[in-house]
């Protein structure tokens, strides 16, 4: 290692509190971060989402208690909440197979389809919210 | 040689895995997503048929692997990245994967009852 290098003590990573209040991001940074929240979330989700296939399957009166379930608000919230992670996920997820691929890694590009990323995982979620609902 | 307690290997395997499981659930997500756009009006008899056929099982349960895999992956680069104790790291991963297994056997037991 040179003197230079060796002086310089890099972050090896970013710190949540680095990211939140130090650090204005920019619209790339954002793509990948919540891409990390919505994975995180839809982990965690899962026990729900399964306990209500679950439910949906085993009978029909349970069928119908989770449909009327589901037209609930804050349930409807919530779904809606895990639809734009999932959307999200896939979109950022696409986006990193082609920066995988060494496509759209100038910034021009990069900043385009994070704007891309947004725009069709926002408005997909808009469209769902108002086909089921 | 020194070595870092990271309780999981790093390489090829994990990063191929996570872009090929993440393209099965891709595949699946739009199958799922052309049957619900189909404005087939969905009854306990519609949804109970549909996760009865064969193919359908075996899709879901596709996915459900997939989706551990992946998870898996994912899940484990963010406590790599956030959990800096050793032991508590080790403690979250192996209740990572406890919770991966019950999600698996828990499908397993939705679509074949």
């Amino acid at each position: 290692m040179s003197p230079a290098a060796a002086k310089k003590v890099r972050p090896k990573y970013l710190s949540l509190q680095a990211l939140i209040f130090q650090i204005r991001l920019p619209l790339p940074g954002w793509v990948s971060i919540l891409h990390r929240i919505s994975g995180a979330l839809l982990f965690v989700s899962l026990v729900w989402l399964l306990w209500m296939l679950d439910r949906s399957l085993s009978s029909e009166a349970a069928f119908e208690r989770i449909r009327h379930y589901a037209s609930l608000w804050p349930v409807k919230l919530a779904l809606l909440v895990l639809i734009w992670a999932y959307s999200h996920h896939v979109c950022a997820g696409i986006r990193h197979l082609f920066l995988d691929l060494d496509k759209g890694i100038d910034l021009k590009t990069a900043r385009l389809t994070s704007v891309m990323v947004f725009v069709v995982s926002l408005g997909f979620t808009a469209f769902l919210g108002w086909k089921l609902w | 040689m020194s070595r870092v307690v990271t309780g999981a290997g790093y390489g090829l395997t994990d990063w191929l895995a996570q872009r090929i499981t993440a393209t099965i659930m891709a595949v699946y997500s739009i199958i799922a997503l052309v049957v619900i756009l189909s404005g087939l009006p969905i009854t306990y008899a519609v949804w109970k048929d549909f996760f009865s056929q064969g193919w359908m099982r075996v899709a879901t349960l596709l996915f459900m692997a997939s989706l551990a895999w992946h998870a898996w992956v994912g899940v484990r680069d963010i406590l790599m990245d956030y959990i800096k104790p050793d032991g508590l790291r080790l403690t979250l991963q192996v209740c990572t994967l406890l919770t991966i297994a019950a999600y698996l056997g828990w499908t397993i037991q939705i679509l074949w009852r």
